[in-house]
């Protein structure tokens, strides 16, 4: 069996606050293989950018790892010190934000940017850099690269500066590149450009793609592998079309159903009545309990972990084997 | 036929974005105007939704802010079951005419205001309009919280005590205070996550048969406009490119912009249909190209494109402004 380029094992994320301590993320568990993407969806606040930021090191303080652990092609990166995680970011794992003026220093060029990144990870001289700055940009689609590589970021539009971001991941030829909403803030028009660049070159250099977002329509074209969050867990996780067609969690049930599609012509979408609870409120038992058509007894005491159910895991008390015997 | 509610003829207007007179002095520069929504003409009858629908920038939120009068048209006009909303409207026929419209706003955490209470903010447009007195306008606010799904003690709460999609109806609560018969929804429901946006985009369908309302429903998500539009105006940099019934526009669209549209919507039923990525992106409306403005992107744009500027011209069931059309150049490929 192939091992996989990063696992996570039981990840849990608290704040300590003035009343009490939050639990953001509550015991994840999932494993990305060399070469795949794995989507994680979910509505705002389900956890998934706090996945992401453990993952690479970047819980802001208080809050911190409580729990579990992260491996990369099998070791530790969750307990290493930050000077080591500062070389892992960019070299084994690059990222890719939702606003790429996050990523982006508005007070240097392009070239400079990309040049240092790329020296800081690989030993190349200047000129060799920036000839791989250049080839970086061409494949990202940047037109007439070798020019548009002196200009500052502000002289980009929107779309032009996300395919510079992903340059940025890219140039150290990361194992995992983990995108959080990398198109959200694009227009529907640009945001099939971005996913098909990001996509192609990962795939190219055989990096996995951890990819975060709360549209199911980009993860329906992109991922291999989606793992639905709720409320800080894992509430399913499969192949993406199983998941989408034939959704086995009562939560991913309604989220699919509450989607508006072009081709159905429903009168009313599905409802999931609610909200999600907060991080302060989140109910004993399973955290979907107050929202869920199909809950009963169990549901309201135990929290369900995610369970083999075909061929993914489902956290719902509806297949657990022992349920369905009694 | 019945007559429009809403009639929109030859909208325009452009905002004034020159640098300082004295800049333009010393760096000898004209004044810079962008034009925002340029000749815009639609209609939407009683009961009806209409919906327009386009990319960031391209004067959808302009137009709801001139149909609403919280901006003036360089040129052109808006009617209200025939009466000018631009021309002479002063004192109580203005108000009168005022309080039928309504709009509510993408945002529903920046448009309530954080220290009124749920109950003063509903019964703003009541006071305004002085229609009614204390406790008559407590009763109408309970009445308009449980319309839309809250309770009657809400009241008594501030918007920073509900979560987004709750404050989104206290929004549309507010909007109906004045019994309205016309709302503007700007992106009602793209702050919002899709389970709540489910239960917002049903509760305003109830309201709509329920109170006989008629909708301008703004948004640039494609499936959410099918879902909740009677017909549906595509714009483009401020124009115009196609108009249509729901229907015809999903099934039969005419105009390449339209098309590209469509092809970028994701396929969430994974039927393998993949993303057409489009070229290049919108250009500056500061500099719009010539011609068409979507001739840059255009996989059918020819000389004449890049030239002379296509009207909105009727074919068939559609309204849709390209040459390519026009020349039936559309079918050959
Ligand atoms: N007050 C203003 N001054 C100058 N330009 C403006 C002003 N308001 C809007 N614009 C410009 O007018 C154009 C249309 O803007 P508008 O807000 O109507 O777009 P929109 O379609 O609502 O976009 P979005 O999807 O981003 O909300 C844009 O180019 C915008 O930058
Ligand atoms: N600094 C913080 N202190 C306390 N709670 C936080 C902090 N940052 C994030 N959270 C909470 O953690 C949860 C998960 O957040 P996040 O991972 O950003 O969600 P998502 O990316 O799925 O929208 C949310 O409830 C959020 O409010
Ligand atoms: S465990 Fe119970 S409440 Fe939770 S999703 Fe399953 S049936 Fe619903
Ligand atoms: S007028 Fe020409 S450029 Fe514009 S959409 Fe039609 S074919 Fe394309
Ligand atoms: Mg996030
Ligand atoms: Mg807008």
């Amino acid at each position: 069996m192939t091992q996989p380029v990063l696992s996570v094992e039981g990840l849990t994320v608290q704040f300590p606050t003035r009343r009490g301590i939050l639990t953001a993320v509550d015991d994840v568990s999932f494993a990305i293989n060399p070469g795949e993407v794995l989507g994680v969806v979910g509505e705002s606040g389900a956890g998934k950018s706090m996945t992401g930021s453990a993952i690479i090191g970047l819980i802001e303080p208080p809050g911190r790892i409580a729990a579990g652990e992260i491996k990369l092609h099998g070791e530790r990166i969750d307990n290493v010190s930050s000077d080591r995680m500062r070389k892992i970011r960019g070299r084994k794992i690059g990222m890719i934000f939702q606003d790429p003026l996050t990523s982006l220093n508005p007070l240097y060029t392009i070239a400079e940017q990309l040049i240092e990144t790329i020296r800081r990870h690989l030993p190349l001289s200047h000129a060799d850099a920036r000839k791989r700055a250049i080839a970086l940009l061409d494949d990202v689609g940047i037109p007439d690269a070798a020019r548009r590589i002196d200009d500052y970021p502000h002289q980009f539009s929107g779309g032009m500066r996300q395919r510079v971001v992903i340059a940025l991941a890219l140039c150290a030829d990361p194992d995992l590149v983990i995108a959080d909403e990398p198109t959200t803030a694009l227009d529907v028009s640009v945001q099939a450009q971005i996913i098909d660049v990001m996509k192609r070159l990962c795939a190219d250099r055989g990096a996995a793609i951890m990819l975060i977002t709360h549209d199911m329509g980009v993860i329906a074209e992109t991922a291999d592998r989606v793992a639905v969050m709720y409320a800080g867990r894992v509430a399913e996780i499969g192949p993406v079309e199983k998941v989408i067609r034939s959704a086995a969690h009562p939560y991913t049930q309604g989220l699919m159903g509450s989607i508006p599609t072009l081709s159905t012509d429903e009168d009313r979408l599905t409802q999931i009545p609610g909200a999600m609870p907060r991080l302060s409120a989140i109910p004993a038992g399973c955290a979907f309990n107050p929202r869920c058509p199909k809950v009963f007894d169990r549901c309201y005491h135990d929290r369900p972990d995610p369970l083999p159910h075909e061929d993914r895991r489902v956290a719902c008390w509806l297949y657990d084997k022992a349920e369905a015997e009694a | 036929m019945s007559a429009p509610l809403l009639d929109v003829k030859n909208l325009s207007v452009a905002f004034d974005v020159s640098k300082p007179w004295l800049n333009r002095m010393i760096e000898r520069q004209d004044k810079l105007f962008l034009k925002a929504v340029d000749n815009v003409s639609f209609s939407i009858n009683k009961g009806e939704t209409f919906a327009l629908v386009g990319e960031s920038g391209s004067g959808k939120s302009t137009i709801a802010r001139l149909i609403v009068g919280l901006l003036g048209p360089s040129s052109g006009d808006v009617l209200f079951e025939g009466k000018s909303l631009s021309a002479g409207l002063e004192g109580a026929e203005a108000r009168r005419l005022r309080r039928r419209f309504q709009m509510i706003f993408q945002d529903p955490f920046a448009s309530l205001n954080p220290r009124w209470h749920v109950g003063d903010i509903i019964a703003e447009p009541l006071r305004v309009f002085r229609t009614e007195t204390g406790a008559k306008r407590r009763e109408r606010v309970a009445e308009l919280l449980s319309l839309v799904g809250l309770s009657p003690e809400d009241a008594a709460r501030f918007p920073h005590q509900f979560s987004g999609g709750q404050r989104q109806r206290v929004a549309i609560a507010r909007a109906l205070a004045a019994n309205p018969d016309f709302i503007v929804c700007d992106e009602p429901t793209s702050a919002l996550d899709v389970s709540v946006q489910a239960q917002i985009l049903n509760l305003m369908k109830d309201l709509q048969r329920q109170l006989g309302l008629t909708y301008l429903f703004i948004s640039h998500d494609l499936s959410v406009v099918r879902h909740m539009a009677d017909r549906i105006g595509v714009l483009y940099l401020g124009r115009l490119a196609e108009v249509a019934d729901a229907k015809t526009l999903f099934t039969a669209r005419q105009h390449p912009y339209t098309r590209m549209l469509l092809d970028a919507v994701p396929d969430l039923e994974m039927t393998g249909r993949t993303r057409k990525p489009v070229e290049g992106e919108i250009p500056s409306p500061l500099d719009p190209p010539s011609g068409c403005a979507f001739n840059p992107r255009c996989p059918l744009a020819n000389a004449r494109c890049r030239t002379e500027r296509p009207e909105l011209r009727e074919y068939g069931p559609t309204w849709a402004a390209c040459h390519a059309v026009e020349e039936g150049r559309d079918k050959t490929v």
